[in-house]
Formats: C-alpha cells, sequence, structure tokens
C-alpha cells in the first residue's frame, strides 16, 4: 500500500488510556489539510486533546461520528494525497479495519508496555521507557507534584523515532518518596544517578518546570551528560514562583480544593477533569507523600521564592539549549526567559499556561523532535 | 498496579498497619483458627479468609481467636482500645451487633465525651452486612443507620478494593472508635490498589461519575449499581452524578448539598431498611436545605420494609436493582417535563 493514503488512528494518551471519544471534528471531509493541523478533538476519561494530522492532503474519509467512542488503535479518518482513488482508499479502509481487528485481539492478549522499577542512588526510581531503544534517548523529567503521565501526550509521539524514558522523580508517582536534603542538587544528582542505572551515558533532556531546574542543575555538575537540553516553563532561571500554587497543591486533601489548584495549571481550566484531580488525590494519599512535597517546597522554594537561579550559567553549557513557555504561565513568570543569555532560543506558545507539553502538544513534540534530529 | 480483591485490599490495610504500628492487633471468631488443632494454624482466617495470613506474620499474641461471645470480645477490645492498643476486632456479621449494643454504644462511643476528651479510644470494629449472600434474614441486614444514629462513632462504608484499603488504614489510625462495615458480596470485586499504604480522609464523598442531570447518592454494593446505571444512561442523553458519601458518620453533607444545586434532582439509594434509613436521612437534609433547588421530588430506592428474604428469588426482589435505580432516576427526569 502506498503513503499515498494515510491513517488517522485513534492514540493512546496514557497507561490507563485504551479507548477515546470524538468530541468534534474541526475539519470537514473533503478539505485539504496540512501535517500538524489540528483535525479533531478527542476525549479521555482523564482530559480532552486536540489531535493533529500525521500528513498533508485531503481529509477524504470521516470514520467516527462525534459523541462515539472507539478503541485505542480504531481507524479515525484517512488523509489522501490529491489524486488517490475513490475506490483505492475504500479499499485501503476496508483492509486496515479488517487487519485492526486481528491485531485488536493479539493486543488483547500480550502486555503493553508497563513502567519499570530501577535503583538509584538507593532510591526506588519507577519509569517507563518506550520507543526504538536506539540512538541518544530522549529523557523526560516532570515537575513539582507530577509524575510521568504527564508526558502522556508526548512520549508516544517522540517514540516513533527515539528511544524515550520518562521517569517518576523520587517523592513522586510511584518512585521512593524518599527525597533527603529536597533540594535541586539532591534531585540533579538522582537523576544522574538514574541515567547511570539504566546505562546512559548521554541523553536529551527535556524538563519541565521542577524537573527543568533538575535538568540544567544535572546538565551544569555533569557536561557529558546532556546532548541537549529542552526547558519547558522551567524553574531556576528567575526568584518569582506561584507561593499559592505550591502550597495549595501541598495542602489541598479535598478534591474541591486540589480542583482549584490544579486548574491554575492550565490555560484552558476545562482540561482538569474529575480522574485527573482524584489521580492527584490518590498520589497525595499515599504514605510519605506529605512529608516529600513539604520537604521539597521547602528546600527549592523558601518563603515562596526560588532558591537557585541558575539562568546566567546557562551560557556555560556546550550543547544546544532551547526553552518552551505558556504564555498564559500563572505558575513560572515567562518573563524568567529574558534572563537567558542571548541565542538561546525561545518559544513562547501564546495558548498555553503552565502545561504547554499538555495543552500544545503537537508544538511541543515538534521542537523537542528538532533539537533531538 | 496490581489488581486485588476487596478481601485482599482489607487483608493487606490489617497486615500493614500491623508491621507499622506494634500496638494494632486482631481479634475476632477464627480470625487465625485452627487453636488447639495441631497442624491446622491459620485455619480459617475469618469465616470468609479475610484474616488469613495475619497469624503467622504476627503470632497468637497479636491476632487473637476469641469464644463466641461477641459481648465478651467486643467490651474487651474496647478495653484494649482505653488502655493503650489499637484492636481491629471482628464482629463476623452485623446481624450479631444486638448481643454487644452496649460495649459499642455505651462504653467505646463515649468515652471521650464522658472523660472530658481525656481518654482516646482507637477500636475499629469490622464486620460485615448485606444481602445478596443466600444467607437469610439473620445474616444479611444493613445495620448501619443504627451506628450513625450514635454520636461518637464513625461508620464507614467501603464500596471498592481501592476504597477498602485506604479507609480501613485511615479508621486504623483513626483515635475514635469506627464501625467498618465489608459488604459481603464485593469480597471478590478486583481493581487497581497501591502497594503502598495510603489514607483516605473520612467525611469526604467520592464523586465516581459527574453529570448535570441527577444526583444519585449510593453507598457500599448500590455504589457499584448506580455508577451501572449512570454509564447506561448516558448513552440515552441523562447525565447522573454518582456520589458516594464513603462514610455516614462523618457525612459529607456539603457535597451532597452542592451536587442537588448543581442538578435539581436526587434519588437516594439505600440497602438498609426504609425507615430511618440514610436515604431518609439525606432526603431530609436536602428538603430542609436544598428545597429551592429541586426541579423534581426526591426519589428514594430502597429494600421494602420486611427482614431479608430467604427464598433466592424474593431476596434478588428485595435488593435495590440496577433496574429499579434506573426506572427511579426516569421518574425524576420526567417529571413536570
Amino acid at each position: 500500500m502506498s503513503d499515498a493514503i494515510q491513517a488517522v488512528t485513534m492514540p493512546k494518551w496514557g497507561l490507563a488510556m485504551d479507548e477515546g471519544m470524538v468530541t468534534v471534528w474541526l475539519v470537514e471531509e473533503g478539505a485539504p489539510v496540512a501535517a500538524g493541523d489540528e483535525l479533531l478533538e478527542i476525549e479521555t476519561t482523564k482530559i480532552t486533546n486536540v489531535f493533529e494530522s500525521p500528513a498533508a492532503g485531503t481529509l477524504s474519509r470521516r470514520l467516527v461520528g462525534e459523541g462515539e467512542t472507539v478503541p485505542v488503535g480504531a481507524l479515525l479518518a484517512v488523509v489522501a494525497e490529491d489524486g488517490a482513488a475513490e475506490a483505492e482508499i475504500d479499499a485501503f479502509v476496508e483492509s486496515f479495519r479488517a487487519e485492526f481487528a486481528v491485531a485488536a485481539e493479539a493486543a488483547a492478549e500480550s502486555v503493553a508496555a508497563e513502567p519499570e522499577s530501577v535503583e538509584a542512588g538507593g532510591l526506588a526510581i519507577n519509569y517507563l521507557r518506550a520507543g526504538t531503544g536506539e540512538g541518544v534517548p530522549i529523557v523526560l523529567v516532570h515537575g513539582f507534584g507530577g509524575d510521568l503521565d504527564n508526558w502522556l501526550f508526548n512520549q508516544p509521539a517522540l517514540a516513533e523515532h527515539h528511544d524515550v524514558v520518562a521517569l517518576d522523580l523520587p517523592g513522586h508517582g510511584r518512585s521512593a518518596k524518599d527525597v533527603g536534603a529536597g533540594d535541586l542538587a539532591f534531585l540533579s544528582e538522582t537523576l544522574a544517578e538514574f541515567l547511570d542505572a539504566l546505562g546512559i551515558d548521554r541523553a536529551h533532556l527535556v524538563g519541565h518546570s521542577l524537573g527543568g531546574a533538575a535538568v540544567l542543575g544535572l546538565a551544569l555538575d555533569h557536561p557529558k551528560r546532556a546532548a541537549s537540553l529542552t526547558l519547558i516553563s522551567p524553574a531556576g532561571l528567575g526568584p518569582e514562583i506561584n507561593r499559592s500554587y505550591i502550597s495549595g497543591f501541598v495542602g489541598a486533601a479535598r478534591r474541591k480544593e486540589m480542583k482549584g489548584v490544579l486548574q491554575m495549571l492550565f490555560a484552558d481550566p476545562g482540561l482538569v477533569s474529575r480522574d485527573l484531580v482524584e489521580d492527584v488525590l490518590k498520589y497525595k494519599r499515599l504514605d510519605g507523600v506529605a512529608g516529600a512535597l513539604e520537604t521539597i517546597a521547602r528546600a527549592v522554594f523558601p518563603d515562596g521564592r526560588q532558591a537557585v537561579v541558575l539562568a546566567e550559567r546557562v551560557g556555560d553549557l556546550a550543547v544546544p539549549v532551547q526553552v518552551i513557555w505558556g504564555r498564559r504561565d500563572e505558575i513560572v513568570p515567562p518573563a524568567h526567559a529574558e534572563a537567558l543569555p542571548p541565542g538561546v532560543p525561545v518559544h513562547m506558545i501564546e495558548t498555553a499556561g503552565h502545561m504547554a507539553h499538555m495543552e500544545a502538544a503537537g508544538e511541543v513534540n515538534r521542537l523537542i523532535a528538532a533539537m533531538t534530529g | 498496579m496490581a489488581k486485588k480483591s476487596y478481601r485482599q485490599a482489607i487483608n493487606e490495610a490489617l497486615a500493614q498497619e500491623m508491621r507499622r504500628d506494634p500496638t494494632v492487633i486482631v481479634m475476632g471468631e477464627d480470625n487465625a483458627g485452627g487453636l488447639g488443632a495441631p497442624g491446622e494454624d491459620d485455619a480459617w482466617g475469618g469465616v470468609l479468609g479475610v484474616t488469613k495470613g495475619l497469624m503467622p506474620e504476627f503470632g497468637r499474641e497479636r491476632v487473637l481467636d476469641t469464644p463466641i461471645s461477641e459481648s465478651a470480645f467486643i467490651g474487651a477490645a474496647a478495653g484494649a482500645a482505653a488502655t493503650g492498643l489499637r484492636p481491629v476486632a471482628e464482629l463476623m456479621f452485623v446481624d450479631f451487633m444486638g448481643v454487644c449494643f452496649d460495649q459499642i454504644f455505651n462504653q467505646a462511643g463515649k468515652f471521650r465525651y464522658m472523660f472530658g476528651g481525656k481518654a482516646v479510644t482507637p477500636l475499629v470494629v469490622r464486620t460485615m452486612y448485606g444481602a445478596g449472600f443466600r444467607a437469610a434474614s439473620q445474616h444479611s441486614q444493613c445495620l448501619y443507620p443504627i451506628f450513625t444514629h450514635v454520636p461518637g462513632l464513625k461508620v464507614v462504608l467501603p464500596s471498592s478494593p481501592y476504597e477498602a484499603k485506604g479507609l480501613l488504614i485511615q479508621a486504623i489510625r483513626d483515635d475514635d472508635p469506627v464501625i467498618f462495615l465489608e459488604h459481603k458480596v464485593l469480597y471478590d470485586d478486583e481493581e487497581e490498589v497501591p502497594d503502598e499504604p495510603y489514607t483516605i480522609p473520612f467525611g469526604e464523598a467520592n464523586l465516581t461519575r459527574e453529570g448535570e442531570d441527577v444526583t444519585i447518592v449510593a453507598m457500599g454494593r448500590m455504589v457499584k449499581f448506580a455508577n451501572q446505571v449512570a454509564d447506561g444512561l448516558e448513552t440515552d442523553g441523562i447525565s447522573c452524578t454518582v456520589l458516594d458519601p464513603r462514610t455516614t458518620s462523618p457525612l459529607d453533607t456539603d457535597s451532597i448539598l452542592e451536587s442537588v444545586e448543581e442538578t435539581g434532582r436526587l434519588v437516594v439509594v439505600d440497602e438498609a431498611s426504609p425507615r430511618c434509613n440514610m436515604a431518609t436521612d439525606i432526603s431530609a437534609l436536602v428538603a430542609e436545605r436544598a428545597f429551592g433547588a429541586l426541579k423534581a421530588p426526591i426519589r428514594m430506592v430502597t429494600p421494602p420494609h420486611t427482614p431479608v428474604p430467604f427464598a433466592p428469588e424474593l431476596e434478588d426482589l428485595y435488593i435495590p436493582s440496577p433496574e429499579k435505580i434506573g426506572a427511579a432516576v426516569r421518574e425524576v427526569m420526567e417529571h413536570g417535563a
């Protein structure tokens, strides 16, 4: 089958997703599309997001109606190059569906990629590895209170061409809840030991928020470990931090409070679903989490200010660095990007808040891919 | 994350708290089993095997088999709690509480208040309840409204394995007497349960479905039915919120009222007998404090006011079913339409 006809399939956003609902189509059947154009919105139990066209051509078939729910991998639409024959497109759809039915049966029996655990610096670190297993890996590091699931829109896409590792920092997700001094040095050093434990010499480091400061610290302390740096709404570039977010996240125990706190993260507060709030509460209920978060918050953001500012030292790095920021970030001010040495590219995403890698996943994925080759 | 049954989740909560805190002990009829019969240690683990495996790890000093005398061992547990231990006593069936009323209501439930706050009573009474087990009238009741009625007791109704583990650990760490009610039909239900210990706070309802048209309040096994109904009605364009209060004392009245303010319609599902149960209590709460928000009369889905029948056909008719819940939701939706 030629590349002239491309399948658009239900993506898998996160380990827990096995189906998704098409909420709205953004392109009419028969209309031209470019690669990266927003095609449709998909809703899972956790989150709603736009899905972009994987190819250029004509949206020649829309195969799932608005409000319909289909399993991951099912055919949503077909994008065909101009001139593709109708009969050829029909044959493509028929053959895809036949193969998908067989594949779905096989998938039901096989085991999907599962997070694993490795010991780093005496701590059990939980991580998820996906992708080609070749080349310099991409390592994704979440922010304060996050976990490896924050990369649900990024890891699968990046894994098509790279070896991609996402981890839970100590005190987070399913990693050990011992956070030592809880400062940036501890986090950077744990990352270095984590790379050792996986036998990764060099990696394309991608860090969000506190994870951004942690990978920056790692690259400064161990220059040979970084192949490149992508910092998304990073901490560590200026003194301000939204202290009501930090104290709210640490303190919130009830669903309603937690929801209000999490809504600060997104330009579109509607993205904070019941399941998203419940997942965060489930994490916060685990023994040791409250203490871990308090320790980190006290060490990294004492008195509601960032303890360590590394902006000027970014110039010391010999590897490429890029910064991505949501213009509507209410947690770490986008103005911190101005403190960077000249020549460091800063990509402002107008429509995103603090979670640009979730709210503008397609664009962030393209920027990471451009950096990592 | 591993899938665990309701039974395993409860067993894991007990084992983890016993490891963490040497003052936690377990006692009840055949909680280990085989006492006095050589080679038969840990023969039972309670009548449905919930405490199996605890005795080999923690020994007979901390896993006590008691005589069939609830008034004696529930009283002993209350006394142990008042003097420094954290006992988890198993009252096999909640139906047997009649013989240990005084120990629970007048003693354990009153210590803190009557000793001017100077005494704590960190007692947990685990007990099975509910119909659907073909166990007849004396082993099938839902007596939680009676405990809910008594100030000084906390009353917990876990509706799933995840809920059971977190709520039981919270119950063990709580300094007040807690009645922890396990629905016997849920023991083999499975879901993902973290391996680590965790706690779910009392007095916060769980929102298991979020919708705009109707609020369904349900507890225990009825949460499962309410979720089924909500999922089924979704395809017909009726969107339901399902609220599981988790604890009937303390009761999260705020979440119930807020939800009814949003939806304007309330269906309460309660497996307990219909007079003076949680359905009447929650209906009264909403009628008194959110009457203006109501777009339709409140509907209660409960069993009839009879003993739980033994005949399987009658027992199935007795229990509030998804069909009855669905019909009640449709009725409040159609009101005034």
